[in-house]
């Protein structure tokens, strides 16, 4: 099944929307009914298309929040409404169960995790690019290996919180699962530091020391995913051990 | 400054990873896990690593290590450009090796 | 055409009669590049012609400002497919910075700063269109725009258009530019859908 997620015929497909859930205010998880989905790697993304009745068409990259196999055999997608997108607001604000939209993937081989490599992983999210690290933490749950994940969430306030209750669930429950949130804009009332962005602290402190060679995954708005990797390098990680994908964005 | 954070700052806010989707209509493998080595500067990494600017139905992908083109990916309706000439080969990993 | 997803509107737009096939009608200026933007200083800005003999003509910003200008109003066509229509320019006409040119080449490859090309047949730039263009809607045109001055074609994709322009090659035979060596149109005709080689 895995096999089949890097290879094989790529084709538009519709799929149908037969659940929706807000993850925060401005954020909203698609369950998505997709016939014949060969599967997929946590990582890996689609590209969504929507047409409109005078065929106008736009066309954004999600990344898939969900694991696979999945209990219902549905494909989940995380999307976080940008006010000024063209195509986040219809999926977070319109799009209502029963309707189809176009999708093209699984794509991308390169940032995906796969349950038989061996090494410690370290996850950094920033935003909304904590999708594919869902994924990946989903998929640990699922395949039940062992390698030990510490993943860092960047988010500007305690409600932007992707994932929220299944994040404390799996902390809890997760074995070799340890998770620490970093607060930009606004901590939680208990919270020991004030606000401040990702730094060689953080990442020193609850990432991973570069002798274990850990296998890095960073993903949010371009400037996040580069100041990560950077302050990642300059810790003593091999480069090549980071994997990255960028949403756009500047923040 | 690197060539990378300018490139940032100019509008190259996606990676070759956007790019997936594209090249994997014409390749029956994902090519973001492939290494080019850039003609202009010999430096090698990852497809998915490229700058890219994305003016649809054009994709530029460009080193992030010299900024030249790499990688000109143009989708028609019915067909795909893939313009390589900025890039002095690549190297795809395929399944099952 | 695909599925239909119900009440997608997309950017706010209009398909107007009398646009060409397969465009519609924006009211922003979307920005879209092939790269970074170039940050070219006016005293570092220059346009250079050159024949196919190699004959080179060159003006520096401030004799360019001294030539003659026009102030016009024109439609402008992208091959993303949005276009604007009645937008306001002021630029130099090509039938006054060809003027004193000999020359027997029938086409033209414009360059920018950046590294930027595109082709245009040499009668496609005369007789009253084509500018190299410095003010958009009465303001300095912006960097991310194509500013200090970039070329202006209507008649033809935008693409041909070469933001950050600072020179035109005569050329005997048609050659490719950026875009075109990447699989666009040689000639790029709105009216005709000439979006892609072979259209």
């Amino acid at each position: 099944m895995a096999r089949t997620a890097v290879s094989g015929r790529l084709i538009w497909r519709a799929a149908t929307l037969v659940a929706a859930h807000w993850e925060t205010p401005t954020a909203r998880t698609l369950v998505l009914d997709v016939p014949d989905w060969p599967g997929h790697l946590p990582g890996q993304h689609v590209d969504v298309r929507l047409t409109a009745e005078d065929g106008y068409r736009a066309q954004r990259s999600y990344s898939i929040a969900s694991a696979w196999p999945h209990p219902d055999n549905r494909v989940e997608l995380t999307v976080q409404r940008l006010d000024d997108g063209e195509v986040s607001p219809y999926l977070t604000d319109t799009v209502a169960v029963g309707d189809q939209i176009e999708l093209r993937g699984p794509v991308g081989g390169w940032f995906v995790w796969r349950d038989t490599s061996p090494a410690p992983v370290l996850l950094v999210g920033g935003g909304s690019g904590m999708v594919p690290l869902m994924a990946m933490i989903r998929a640990r749950a699922t395949a039940g290996t062992k390698q030990p994940f510490h993943l860092l969430y960047s988010v500007r306030t305690p409600a932007d919180v992707l994932y929220a209750d299944e994040l404390r669930r799996r902390a809890r429950d997760d074995a070799g699962l340890d998770i620490h949130y970093i607060y930009t804009r606004k901590t939680p009332d208990d919270w020991p530091s004030p606000p401040k962005r990702i730094d060689v602290t953080a990442l020193n402190t609850y990432g991973w020391p570069p002798d274990i060679t850990p296998d890095c995954f960073v993903c949010g708005p371009t400037t996040f995913v580069e100041t990560t990797a950077d302050i990642l390098v300059a810790l003593g990680h091999d480069p090549k051990r980071i994997r990255t994908e960028r949403f756009g964005g500047t923040s | 400054m690197t060539q990378r954070s300018e490139m940032t700052r100019n509008g190259a806010a996606l990676d070759g990873n956007a790019m997936a989707g594209d090249l994997r209509e014409i390749f029956a493998v994902d090519v973001t896990a492939a290494r080019y080595m850039c003609a202009g500067c010999r430096h090698t990494d990852a497809v998915a690593t490229l700058m890219l600017w994305n003016q649809v139905p054009g994709l530029v992908a460009r080193c992030p290590n010299c900024g030249d083109v790499v990688m000109r990916v143009v989708r028609a309706p019915d067909r795909v450009y893939l313009d390589l000439r900025g890039s002095v080969r690549l190297e795809v990993p395929l399944e099952g090796g | 055409m695909g599925i239909i997803s119900r009440g997608f509107g997309g950017r706010r737009r209009e398909s107007v009669p009398g646009l060409p096939p397969g465009q519609y009608l924006t009211h922003d200026f979307p920005v879209l590049s092939a790269g970074p933007t170039p940050r070219i200083p006016l005293d570092r800005w220059n346009f250079t012609l050159t024949t196919e003999t190699g004959d080179k003509t060159t003006w520096n910003w401030t004799e360019f400002q001294a030539l003659p200008a026009e102030d016009f109003t024109a439609d402008i066509h992208c091959v993303t497919k949005w276009s604007k229509l009645g937008t306001t320019w002021r630029g130099v006409s090509l039938d006054t910075l060809l003027a004193d040119v000999e020359s027997t080449a029938e086409y033209t490859m414009a360059h920018s700063f950046g590294g930027y090309t595109t082709n245009v047949p040499l009668e496609d730039l005369l007789d009253g269109k084509a500018w190299v263009v410095y003010k958009f809607e009465g303001e300095d045109l912006e960097p991310e725009h194509g500013g200090p001055a970039r070329l202006l074609v209507p008649h033809l994709y935008f693409w041909k258009s070469a933001k950050w322009v600072n020179g035109l090659t005569l050329m005997p035979q048609d050659e490719p530019g950026f875009w075109e060596a990447a699989g666009y149109n040689m000639y790029g005709d709105p009216w005709r859908e000439q979006r892609y080689q072979g259209d």
